[in-house]
């Protein structure tokens, strides 16, 4: 069993390493596993990975086979379709409704869709090895942050291996601590009361309530990192190993005398290989993770006008970067360009042209094109003898008014598809989004056209203003290889837009509830504020050697620099041939494959576990066995069903990278949306009961002792600190470049959840059937606004008030405003279920076509309609509203078929001395027109009365997404 | 970078007997083409450019086979030392870019040929502006085309925007001056003007002109005479006319175009200008 958990930890190890900036959310997991079978798992994470290894995919084969509750992927994909039709077979024929109930569309699409994802998967299986590599690699991260526990500061290592050794080494007496990263986790709090005191405090009380006695002191460690400048030279520091990245950047600028920092960064390879700019407000080893401490040097934000920086140096550097764009062939230039350019850094490094001093081909030991030719070479030279008498300033001034009119200057590509699938490059810059195909641009967004930029997986959506030529707003997305593209590009955009037009940096959104995704803000000094302090400078221009673009070429040459070049030569080449593009995605691709892998390993695992556990989750368990069909990801949680419900969102995200294509995503997107409702009912029932809740939650766990899985671990901390844990969400986020964020709330919802069934067949229902009543039903998406769940509330309230009965007039349903008269929800109709004794229906629509949402041309949006129904039984109501009771154990169990997602909560609590059991399932179907989701209703129900024949079924919702045809698309 | 307007070069093109016969048209049989009339107007044009303007002008021999031969600007784009060859879209007017190939080349100009069979472009759809280019993605240039010309002038923002209801970007939209862009009144030209704002980072007047076969004009900036503008005559466009004449600073030179303007040709349409001394 321990092998099993210590795959799990590597599972979310491994996730970490390949989401970069989720760090806050997850690395702090192994902090609380306070307990012994953590100890345990450290120490089987610790074995050879050899022993390792093969046992954790012994266990992913026979979990699959036995608990038959989990197929693999493709055999899910074969036979589900076949599956889910037998189980309507047995569907009661009372709870049929009228066909326009469950009308769905069917499109080609989603069959093509199919294929890919099959051929997706089969590549996944081939990945085990990339796999074993990681979660070595985690491994020893983790012990080097056990070893981080001495107080003392310990003088430099030299070298990292040196150091992974003496980690192994005392390896066995550290197991005995309890904490492996305890310390780290402590740093990380602290960084998240900067953003969110209050929610960082939370955690920590919990936190140290958990800490072991035994815990030793740790000393302040140093890692040696790599600096690659722009000139080719080398620095290496010693950094704190906590240290945020501004640090190691201040140490750059202040070793090349450079006081114009603002416009630089400092970038790194990922695992994956792209290059991320490093966060200076993020702890480093967060962001890099496991890769090496190695950083380049680079201009981050180009000066549209450079001759408004104050000091020559910070020219010089400009001018390296570019001179280094060029060779890369990032920057492409005409011929004439080239040579005018070269002629002007010949002049800037070596000053007038000397007939003695500059035989011919001295113009070939220095690098200036890509592809340098001696006919180049010629005119760079004719071209360097004009440029007598300029000063290496000058020369380097000239060299920037000619670059900077070159179209793609301080142009960041991004490789993206758009909603057709074309290959195309978005391209940000300072005054806005460019997009291009291959070179030519095909339409450009200027910054104040942008009203919001967001990105939900892998998926990267602008919405732009009414203009002169579309009179509705719209929302335009497109695709990009994998969510961390996705979420890079949304970054660049939200550095660049706030650096450049924004007079001072936004703050960061405040913390709400309600907050989806990441809080990324640029927080940075902006264009104009660095021009403000820039102006104040007063030194004497600083000396500075010109190095030779000899060293730099070579140095481009070389490894840790070259690999810049080859990006720089891959984005290229890639404008002109889309296959470099393929073999980066591919390799993304691949690297995400393996974390899919262990973590459904993990989740195999899981029930063995907690096999002894509650009774009602063994019945759980039977059940899902019972369902053979259903792959399945278990979960528990140690305190409460809020955080339950965050692991399942948090888990979800992983799983989404596994599934590159689009069928899986959309089963995911509903998934989502299913979760989404879940977190607004939360909300609610905080904001009802808050004294009983937040007693509730920080109350420290009873039952739970056992085993706690880190990637639960990682949502439980999130859930306490809610805004922190998804600041970082790898998921989504979005960004109102107008900062006008309250604008359109409303809409912005409705659109989002348009968007997030684009491509999307059919999206039907999700069935909640509650044991114990939840108070209120949840219509909507929510994005972060609390009005709106004050509204939810009221909505919920009014449900009870009003106890209607079944065909309802939608408009009792309390919430008038989110009605859209266009289109009425139709009435459904049905028989009343022997089973279920309803007492109320409530129909809710929410996300009609809102008529100005209709997307351009470019991007057809597939519209839905959504719909949800509560049935509900009158007992509970009133009484579970307001007290919620002792929370005693809470679990969350999902399953995924091929067309149904089921997450079962089971919550047990105390209150008043009686325990309550409730559970709550919520299914997700996804389907074409030949399903019969009155029949999956009926039958998720009749399974719901069978699992637990001893509790009653209050609580029916239905809520329903269909996309509308093709009229409502206009 | 080449500034807009400055040309030191241009290459013309005769007028061939099956022009009036042979010659594309976007609008059915409209009236019959006067091929002297139309020599007469091609010589006047020609001779404002070398005799006025002090062009060193290459005229081609006007090719029988070649009806639409003389409308030159089609065939190839030429920027900053560099001559990019067009494929037309009308198919019969492909074989025009061979003897305009050779006769550039001779030039001097560094020449780029398309190859990809799939691409059309017509030098008609072409508008530089000293800044960038914008490509009228129209029935005679694809976007395919386009992304061959942004791959060929790589310093330049290279912008695709839509034409319809005109043959050519330029039927209705051209440079006026450095920035200032002179385009027609109708919708469309006005719709394309603002796409093209939109496209751009940079910002340009426009000079808006009643009619928008008017507002295919001709800018130079000849060192010795500054602005230069060719134009419509008040006599095709008094209204048109007007408006040119209220711009300051500018030699104005009316050109009559009365007759190619019957098979689609404008002003713009008979030259290729450009700058050799790059």
């Amino acid at each position: 069993m321990t092998t099993e958990v210590g795959s799990a930890i590597q599972v979310n190890e491994e996730s970490k390493g390949t989401e970069p900036d989720d760090s806050e959310a997850s690395n702090p997991d192994k902090t609380s596993n306070g307990n012994e079978e953590a100890e345990k798992e450290i120490q089987e994470d610790e074995q050879p990975e050899s022993t390792t290894q093969p046992l954790k995919e012994q266990e992913f084969n026979s979990s699959i086979s036995d608990a038959s509750t989990q197929s693999t992927p493709s055999s899910s994909d074969k036979k589900d379709p076949t599956g889910g039709k037998g189980l309507f077979r047995f569907l009661p024929g009372w709870l049929k409704k009228p066909k326009s109930m469950s009308q769905v569309e069917t499109t080609e699409e989603k069959e093509a869709e199919e294929d890919i994802q099959t051929k997706d998967r089969n590549s996944e299986d081939e990945q085990p090895e990339l796999m074993k590599s990681t979660s070595e690699n985690e491994v020893v991260k983790g012990m080097e942050t056990e070893e981080s526990k001495t107080d003392e500061i310990v003088e430099q290592y030299s070298l990292n291996s040196a150091e992974l050794q003496t980690d192994k080494a005392k390896k066995p007496e550290e197991s005995l601590e309890k904490d492996a990263d305890m310390d780290n986790e402590e740093v990380v709090l602290d960084e998240k009361k900067d953003e969110n005191s209050k929610d960082g405090e939370v955690w920590k009380d919990e936190d140290a309530s958990k800490k072991s006695p035994l815990k030793i002191p740790k000393k302040i460690k140093f890692m040696q990192s790599k600096v690659f400048m722009l000139d080719g030279s080398e620095f290496t520091y010693e950094i704190e190993k906590h240290a945020k990245g501004q640090i190691m950047l201040d140490k750059v600028c202040e070793q090349i005398n450079l006081l114009e920092k603002d416009y630089f960064g400092l970038t790194f390879r990922d695992a994956t290989g792209e290059k991320n700019w490093l966060d200076p407000a993020k702890e480093i080893k967060k962001q890099i993770r496991s890769c090496a401490w190695h950083f380049n040097f680079n201009v981050k934000f180009y000066p549209p006008d450079p001759s408004q920086l104050t000091e020559d140096i910070t020219r010089y550097y400009l001018c390296l970067q570019l001179r280094q764009d060029i060779v890369s062939g990032r920057l492409p230039c005409s011929f004439v360009t080239h040579a005018l350019l070269g002629s002007c850094a010949l002049q800037a490094e070596l000053g007038d042209y000397d007939a003695n001093e500059h035989k011919a081909g001295y113009v070939t030991e220095l690098q200036f094109s890509p592809n340098q030719t001696k006919e180049l070479e010629e005119k760079i030279s004719e071209l360097h003898k004009t440029h007598r008498g300029l000063t290496p300033a000058q020369a380097d001034a000239q060299f920037l008014e000619n670059a900077k009119m070159l179209s793609m200057y301080g142009v960041d590509l991004h490789h993206a598809k758009d909603s057709e699938g074309v290959d195309i490059m978005l391209g940000v810059c300072a005054n806005g989004l460019l997009i291009y195909k291959d070179r030519l641009r095909i339409n450009r967004f200027a910054w104040p056209k942008i009203l919001k930029i967001s990105y939900k997986r892998s998926n990267f959506y602008i919405k732009i203003r009414p203009g002169e030529i579309e009179q509705f707003e719209s929302t335009i997305g497109f695709k990009l290889p994998n969510h961390r593209a996705a979420k890079r590009l949304w970054k660049v955009c939200v550095e660049h837009h706030t650096f450049f037009r924004l007079l001072s940096p936004e703050q960061t959104p405040k913390s709400k509830f309600m907050t989806l995704g990441s809080k990324f803000r640029y927080s940075g000094r902006t264009q104009a504020q660095t021009r403000e302090a820039s102006i104040l400078i007063d030194r004497p221009a600083p000396f500075f050697e010109r190095t030779s673009s000899k060293r730099m070429s070579r140095s481009l040459d070389g490894v840790p620099a070259g690999g810049i070049n080859e990006v720089g030569l891959q984005q290229e080449s890639s404008c002109l041939s889309s296959t470099a593009d393929g073999v980066k995605t591919e390799a993304d691709a691949l690297a995400i494959k393996d974390i899919t892998t262990s973590l459904k390993a993990s989740q195999l695992e899981m029930p063995v576990e907690t096999k002894d556990r509650d009774k009602t989750q063994e019945d759980l368990l039977k059940h899902q066995a019972s369902i053979s069909e259903l792959k399945r990801s278990f979960m528990e949680s140690t305190s409460e069903t809020r955080p339950n419900e965050w692991e399942n969102r948090l888990t979800k995200p992983l799983l989404l990278q596994t599934e590159g294509t689009s069928d899986e995503n959309q089963k995911s997107e509903m998934e989502e949306q299913a979760e989404v409702i879940v977190e607004e009912a939360i909300v609610i029932e905080e904001v009802k009961s808050a004294p009983g809740h937040s007693k509730v939650k920080l109350e420290s766990p009873v039952e739970n002792s056992s085993i706690v899985p880190p990637v639960e671990l990682a949502a439980k901390e999130s859930n306490v600190s809610s805004s922190d844990s998804r600041s970082d969400s790898e998921e989504e986020a979005e960004y109102h470049p107008q900062t006008k964020e309250g604008e359109n709330v409303k809409r912005d919802q409705n659109e989002c959840k348009t968007l997030t069934t684009v491509a999307m067949d059919s999206e039907i229902s999700v069935t909640d059937i509650e044991e114990v009543h939840f108070p209120v039903t949840v219509v909507h998406k929510m994005q972060d606004v609390l009005e709106e769940d004050l509204q939810e509330m009221q909505n919920g309230k009014l449900q009870e008030a009003k106890q209607e009965h079944e065909d309802i007039n939608p408009k009792l349903n309390g919430d008038v405003s989110f009605i859209d008269s266009d289109a009425m929800p139709e009435v459904v109709c049905y028989a009343e279920p022997p089973v279920v004794k309803t007492e109320m229906v409530t129909i809710s629509d929410t996300v009609s076509p809102d008529k100005t949402e209709i997307a351009t041309k470019e991007v057809p949006i597939v519209q839905t309609e959504t719909k949800t129904i509560t049935y509900e039984a009158a007992q509970g109501d009133g009484s579970g509203d307001n007290d919620p009771g002792v929370l005693m154990s809470a679990q969350t169990i999902t399953s995924e078929s091929f067309c149904q997602t089921m997450t079962t909560q089971i919550t047990k609590t105390v209150k008043g001395g009686v325990s309550e059991t409730r559970i709550e399932k919520r299914i997700v179907i996804t389907g074409d027109t030949d399903i019969d989701h009155d029949q999956a209703l009926a039958q998720a129900i009749k399974e719901a009365k069978e699992q637990h024949p001893d509790m009653s079924v209050t609580r029916v919702v239905v809520h329903k997404e269909t996309e509308l045809t093709e009229d409502g698309d206009e | 970078m080449a500034g807009a307007g400055v040309y030191s070069h241009a290459l013309v093109r005769g007028i061939p007997e099956s022009l009036a016969g042979g010659a594309l048209r976007r609008s059915g049989e409209g009236s019959g083409v006067d091929t002297a009339r139309a020599r007469e107007e091609h010589r006047l044009y020609v001779k404002a450019l070398r005799v006025q303007l002090g062009l060193v002008v290459t005229e081609l021999p006007a090719d029988e086979a070649l009806p639409d031969c003389v409308f030159v600007e089609d065939a190839a784009v030429v920027c900053g030392g560099t001559a990019l060859i067009a494929r037309p879209g009308a198919p019969s007017r492909r074989g025009e870019v061979t003897a305009i190939k050779k006769v550039l080349s001779d030039l001097g100009l560094k020449i780029v040929e398309m190859t990809d069979e799939t691409a059309t472009l017509d030098g008609g759809d072409i508008l530089f502006t000293g800044k960038e280019f914008f490509v009228g993605l129209s029935e005679r240039t694809n976007q395919r085309g386009a992304e061959i010309l942004a791959n060929v002038f790589k310093d330049y923002a290279v912008s695709k925007v839509s034409v319809s209801g005109a043959l050519h970007l330029k039927s209705f939209c051209t440079m006026a001056g450095p920035e200032l862009i002179a385009i027609g009144s109708s919708d469309q030209a006005q719709k394309t003007l603002m796409n093209m704002q939109e496209m751009s980072e940079h910002r340009y007047e426009k000079l808006t002109l009643p009619d928008d076969m008017a507002a295919n004009c001709v800018y130079l900036n000849i060192p010795t005479k500054g602005h230069v503008l060719l134009h419509r005559t008040a006599e095709e466009f008094p209204d048109s006319a007007k408006e040119f004449g209220k711009l300051k600073d500018y030699l104005l030179i009316p050109v009559c175009n009365t007759e190619l303007a019957k098979v689609d040709g404008g002003l713009t349409c008979c030259s290729i200008l450009f700058n050799k001394a790059v």
